[in-house]
Order: C-alpha cells, then sequence, then structure tokens
C-alpha cells in the first residue's frame, strides 16, 4: 500500500472519527429542571450479565421516581457508560460523568478493582459516590457509600451455619484475586470463632476448568463441608464435576457467590440442590415490597428476566437510599446529601428494613439465610438488622471526616 | 493406593484432555501452517453446538460426539473458503485473519447467547475406588479421546484421503502435478481439523462451563502443546501432552492449581528452549 500524505490525513481523520464514536451523545449541561445521575455499570465484557441486570433495577427505580413527582420537584435524568469490564475504560467515563456530565451522583463499578480505580477520581472532583456490590470491606471515605454487603454480614452467618449443623471442618476453594484471597481469611475467621478448622484452602486461576485434582485432595482432607468462594464461569465446572463424582451427596456445599451468576438455571436441581448461601437479597423473600417491586420489575422488564441476585437489589436499594437523603436535605447538593446520609436514614424495602450508618457509610440490613431446593433458594432464617461490623471495627468518618483509604481488616 | 488410583486418573485425563483439544489444530497449524488464533472459538462452538442440541431434546451422546464435529465442520469449511484459501503460505497473514476471526466469533456468540455460562449435564455417574469417589466421565474422556487419536491416525496413514492429504501439504505443486485437485484437499483437511476441534468442545461441555470468552482457557494449552510437539503432527501431540499433561498435574496435586498451571508453562519454556523444533524435531523424526 503506498502512503501519501493525504491518504494518511483521511485515514488519521477516520480512525479519530471512530474514536469519537463510542462516547455516548450527551450534552453536559443539566437542565434546571433536572438531576443528573450517572449509571457506571459494565454492560459489555465479563460483568456483562450481572451489570444489565444491575442497569435495570437501578432504570426502574429511577422511572419510579420520576413517575410519582420526581425528587424535590425536579426530574431524575441518568447518564449511562458502559465500562466494558475494563479498567481503563471506568476511569475514562468516571472522569467524564464528574468533569463533562457534572453528575449529582455515581452509581456503579462492579468489580473492587474498577471501585479502587473510580473512587479516587470521584473523590478528586468532588462528585458523591455509591458502590452497589458486595465486597470484602474496609473502605472508609467520606465521599463514597457502600450500600451491599460485607463479609462480617454474610460469610459470619454462613459459615457459623456450615459449623454448627454439618461439623467443624471445612474446605476453602477461592479464586486467585483480591475477593477470593481477602473472603477466605474471613472464611478462616469465621470458622476458627466457631471452633472449627479450615483443613485446605486453594486459589483457582480464572480459566481453571477441570477441578480433578481438587475433588481428589477434597476427598483426601475429608472435610464436612466445602465453602466456595470462586467467580465467573468455572464455578459452574466445580458443582458440576463435584456431584458427577457423587460427592455431593457426602460432602456438604455453600458458596459465597452461587446463584448471582444465574448458575442454578444451567446446573440440574441434583446437582444445586442442598447448596447454602447468606445473602441480603433473593426473590424468594416474602414481605409486601418485594412482591410490589418483583411485580413492577416483571411488568417493566418481562417475566422471562431472570432471577434477580442482592448486586442488582444493591443498585436499586442505593438509587433509593439516595434519593431518600436527597429529600431529607431538601437539595442534591453533595456535602448536604452526605450529611443527610450521615444523619440515618432507614427505607422498608424489598430486602426488608435497609438503614445507612452513618459512621461507617455502610448499611444495616437483614440478611437471609438459604438452601438451593429444585433451583430455588429456600430461605432457612432470617437475621434482622446486620450491621457492617467488619468495616465499623476499622473506620469511623465521625470522628475523622478527612480518612480515605480502604483498610485490610486484621483477620487474625 | 486409592488415592494413587484417583491421582493417577487424573494425570491420565490431564493428558488425554490436552490430545483432544491440541488434535484440530495439530491437523490445521501442524500440518497446513496456518495459525488458526480461532482455534478456541472453534472448540467453544462445539460446546455451543452441543448445548443446543440437548436443549431441543436431542440425546446428549449424540448432542456431545454427532452435532459439535459435524456443526464446526461445516463452518470450517465456510471459513476455509471465505478467508484461509487465499492465505496459504502466509503464516503472519492467517495469524491476523485467524485472530480477526476469533474476535468475529465471540462477538457472535455474545450477541447471541449472551455471555450467561452454558453447559450440558453430565451423562454418566461417578463410581467409588475405595473410599474414594472418582468421575466416570472422566474416564470417558480418556478412553474417548485415545480412541479419537487411534480413528485420525488411521485416516491419515492408510486412507487415500490421508495420503492425499498428506502429499499435498508436504508439496502442494508436485501434488497438483499428478492430478491431485489439491484445492479440494486444502478445504477438507482444514474442515476435519476444524470438525476435531468442535468434537472437543463437545466432549469437554458437560465438564466445563462454557462462555463465548472460554477460548482463551483452551488456546494456549493448544499451541504450547502442538509446538512443544514440533513437525509430527500426531506422535508431537501425543509426546508433548504426556510430558506437559504429567508435569502440570504433578505440580497441581503437589501444591494447588495456580503453580499446577505455571509448571506447564515453564515446562513449555525449558522444552522450547533445548528443542527449539519441539520433541518431533530431534526424536521420533519422520514419523506422523
Amino acid at each position: 500500500m503506498k502512503l501519501s500524505r493525504r491518504s494518511l490525513m483521511k485515514s488519521g481523520a477516520a480512525a479519530a472519527l471512530t474514536a469519537a464514536l463510542p462516547m455516548p451523545f450527551v450534552k453536559s449541561v443539566a437542565a434546571a429542571d433536572e438531576i443528573v445521575m450517572a449509571s457506571l455499570y459494565d454492560l459489555s465484557g465479563a460483568f456483562q450479565e450481572v451489570g444489565k441486570q444491575m442497569n435495570d433495577t437501578l432504570t426502574l427505580a429511577v422511572e419510579d421516581i420520576n413517575a410519582s413527582g420526581g425528587l424535590i420537584g425536579k426530574k431524575i435524568k441518568v447518564v449511562t457508560y458502559d465500562l466494558q469490564s475494563n479498567l481503563q475504560v471506568s476511569a475514562q467515563y468516571a472522569q467524564q460523568a464528574a468533569l463533562r456530565d457534572k453528575v449529582a451522583v455515581v452509581h456503579g463499578g462492579i468489580s473492587s478493582a474498577s471501585r479502587e480505580v473510580m473512587r479516587p477520581i470521584l473523590d478528586k472532583y468532588k462528585t458523591l459516590y455509591f458502590y452497589d456490590t458486595p465486597y470484602e470491606g474496609g473502605v472508609c471515605d467520606r465521599n463514597t457509600f457502600c450500600v451491599s454487603t460485607t463479609p462480617s454480614q454474610t460469610v459470619a452467618k454462613l459459615i457459623s451455619h456450615a459449623c454448627k449443623t454439618w461439623g467443624k471442618k471445612g474446605y476453602i476453594l477461592a479464586a486467585d484475586y483480591n475477593y477470593g484471597q481477602i473472603t477466605s481469611d474471613w472464611v478462616k475467621k469465621f470458622a476458627h470463632d466457631e471452633g472449627g478448622e479450615i483443613l485446605g484452602t486453594e486459589f483457582f486461576p480464572f480459566d481453571v476448568t477441570n477441578f480433578g485434582s481438587t475433588l481428589a485432595k477434597i476427598q483426601a482432607a475429608a472435610p464436612d463441608w466445602v465453602v466456595t468462594v470462586l467467580v465467573g464461569g468455572t464455578p459452574l465446572a466445580f458443582y458440576r464435576q463435584f456431584a458427577a463424582a457423587g460427592l455431593n451427596k457426602k460432602i456438604h456445599v455453600c458458596s459465597t457467590t452461587f446463584g448471582s451468576g444465574n448458575e442454578q438455571a444451567v446446573l440440574t436441581s441434583s446437582e444445586s440442590d442442598g447448596i447454602v448461601v447468606c445473602y441480603n437479597y433473593m426473590e424468594t423473600i416474602d414481605n409486601a415490597q418485594n412482591a410490589d417491586f418483583l411485580k413492577r420489575f416483571h411488568k417493566r422488564f418481562g417475566d422471562n428476566y431472570p432471577p434477580l441476585s442482592e448486586l442488582p437489589m444493591s443498585s436499586y436499594q442505593g438509587v433509593q437510599m439516595w434519593a431518600a437523603a436527597v429529600r431529607k436535605a431538601g437539595s442534591a447538593d453533595r456535602m448536604k446529601v452526605i450529611q443527610a446520609l450521615e444523619g440515618g436514614i432507614s427505607l422498608e424495602m424489598p430486602s426488608g428494613k435497609f438503614a445507612m450508618d452513618g459512621i461507617t457509610h455502610h448499611c444495616t440490613m437483614d440478611v437471609h439465610l438459604a438452601e438451593y431446593k429444585d433451583k430455588v433458594p429456600k430461605i432457612i432464617e432470617t437475621f434482622a438488622q446486620q450491621p457492617p461490623s467488619d468495616t465499623a471495627a476499622v473506620c469511623n468518618l465521625t470522628k475523622n471526616p478527612n480518612d480515605n483509604q480502604q483498610y485490610v481488616i486484621k483477620v487474625n | 493406593m486409592a488415592y494413587a488410583t484417583i491421582v493417577g486418573i487424573e494425570v491420565v485425563y490431564a493428558i488425554a484432555t490436552l490430545i483432544l483439544v491440541s488434535l484440530g489444530l495439530a491437523i490445521i497449524f501442524g500440518m497446513m501452517r496456518v495459525i488458526n488464533l480461532a482455534h478456541g472459538e472453534f472448540l467453544v462452538m462445539g460446546g455451543y453446538a452441543a448445548t443446543i442440541a440437548v436443549h431441543h431434546g436431542v440425546n446428549v451422546w449424540i448432542a456431545i460426539l454427532i452435532v459439535p464435529p459435524i456443526a464446526v465442520g461445516l463452518i470450517g469449511l465456510v471459513v476455509e473458503r471465505a478467508v484461509i484459501r487465499f492465505l496459504y503460505g502466509r503464516m503472519v497473514e492467517t495469524m491476523l485473519a485467524s485472530w480477526g476471526l476469533s474476535l468475529l466469533i465471540v462477538g457472535l456468540l455474545t450477541t447471541i447467547f449472551g455471555s450467561s455460562t452454558e453447559g450440558v449435564p453430565m451423562p454418566l455417574s461417578g463410581f467409588t475406588i475405595g473410599a474414594y469417589q472418582a468421575s466416570g466421565y472422566n474416564v470417558f474422556v480418556i478412553a474417548f479421546s485415545l480412541l479419537t487419536l487411534g480413528a485420525v491416525y488411521v485416516l491419515l496413514r492408510f486412507t487415500r484421503l490421508g495420503l492425499l492429504a498428506r502429499g499435498t501439504m508436504q508439496n502442494a505443486a508436485m501434488a497438483a502435478a499428478l492430478g491431485v485437485d489439491t484445492t479440494k484437499v486444502y478445504a477438507v483437511t482444514f474442515a476435519l481439523g476444524a470438525a476435531l476441534a468442535g468434537l472437543a468442545g463437545g466432549v469437554l461441555a458437560p465438564v466445563a462451563g462454557i462462555v463465548p470468552t472460554s477460548g482463551g482457557s483452551y488456546i494456549g494449552q493448544a499451541f504450547i502443546t502442538v509446538l512443544g510437539g514440533g513437525a509430527a503432527a500426531l506422535t508431537g501431540v501425543t509426546s508433548a501432552a504426556l510430558l506437559f499433561g504429567s508435569v502440570g498435574q504433578a505440580a497441581t496435586f503437589a501444591t494447588n492449581p495456580v503453580f499446577g498451571s505455571v509448571a506447564l508453562l515453564l515446562a513449555a519454556v525449558v522444552l522450547i528452549r533445548i528443542l527449539p523444533n519441539g520433541i518431533t524435531g530431534r526424536y521420533f523424526k519422520g514419523w506422523l
């Protein structure tokens, strides 16, 4: 190919144009009667499925608020970006949302890695940030509100149940990155608290599909139960191979992640029966708010929608929490909203009572222990109003409002 | 003793899956010199073919053993006619073209199926060795891989098609001069390689979750095995799979899966350093 200056310029211009194309065409100026909110979830790539669900529940929350007259007399306008399961893109769009769109609040970031990329950017540009995903705990930042669960709320109940009903000996299988490693430290601590012991811990790279050696090692160790802290596509292979070897009849399984990727839909019920989980939300919760929520959600997004997990519910409850704070403050101004949230707000939500803990910027909420039967999580026990005690042990934003870090909580 | 048997089965299983995953690539890359970076996606399409068949009520054995190789073989034929046939003898270009193809397939699969995990139910139950439970399907995969390896060997070594294929790959001009329709031979050989990749995807569908991007977890293993094997397609793949499979599994048992993967890669690096042309570059020369 011959390259002349002209053809180079042409292709350069074309490249510039295509580079500009993926950006959503939004005007930055918010009309006077609008409050702008950014939805920054991963709508493509590894987190695509759950990202789409989270964006859908956020959409429902916003549409409901707008339909019932809006917030403090204004409509909420959502600017949606696709983080593409890519950290570089997360940084870029967080910056755009803050500087160009000048949004009042950002909801989003799914992985802990993408949260830690966006959090400093939103701090720097003084843009309020809501993180709506269950995570390992410890974020302490006045500009950030973490509205989903942390290990002391869910994992503690799960492991205590395992030790009490199944026996004292456990085995951990975890994904080999920060969430898996930190959570498995918590599992060890909670097991020790119950007088149990962990016979072995195995970490897996994301692309492992053969769990044969692990199954042999588990059998050699002969634990009473196995806890999985696996993410992505690999867990399916594990549950399937575990059941195919007939081990699900002998060794109990509980999980910190099962169901959020809709694994039970692909597994047969004989493969998934008996798996125990503990979450803030599952569709089987029986209360009026949840029945009403599910009716509205399915009316808006169709009846064939896969079962919603804790993650999309956190997005919904996160938006409602923010909206309640705006109402209370009478303004969408960042500091006023933060102060309203720190003053404590309590809502009745589909997952039960849902309250902001002003000291840690985390939430106190109900958690539900459930066992899968015929592909549906049947609730065994509900633990009312669990505080975020792990983060509370290290973080006090009332005393140290300028604190800004993620504590790695000493487990042992 | 029972534990040793279980470990033994797992090591052989690791070797067998390496062979199964690499066989199609051994033909497309080892024989035809086409660097097919879409090999992993061919496997994934095999997995999806099996999933679709099972959803439509097809018997699970037919769904995993018959449907995927036919479906992916046909896709391979189309790909060869549309893209690859223009690129024979140009290895770097085949790499670029098949990389593009791989991205396209991942995109198409995501559009059609979404990125949630799919799977096929396990058709065999487990059995007991002493106090241990073992997976019956793993034993089936071992037997089936060896059977496939044998079948491909017989096909290439003793049939007219195999002779024509080997002759054409060795010296296409000479084969054409002798009256062989080399265009057809190329197309059929590529389709065979694609069909084998699809078969591997189908056979592994019950043990592995399938997502559009899961080709990534196979492509590396397949290329390492074929490169480590060297010039002789089948002997090379078998010997390299023996080496890498046992090193990887031994390390996995001794430590954990992370070090298992590391040990496998390390073995590959050392092997290529000592034998730059692969195992069959020095040993088993002239074998198939």
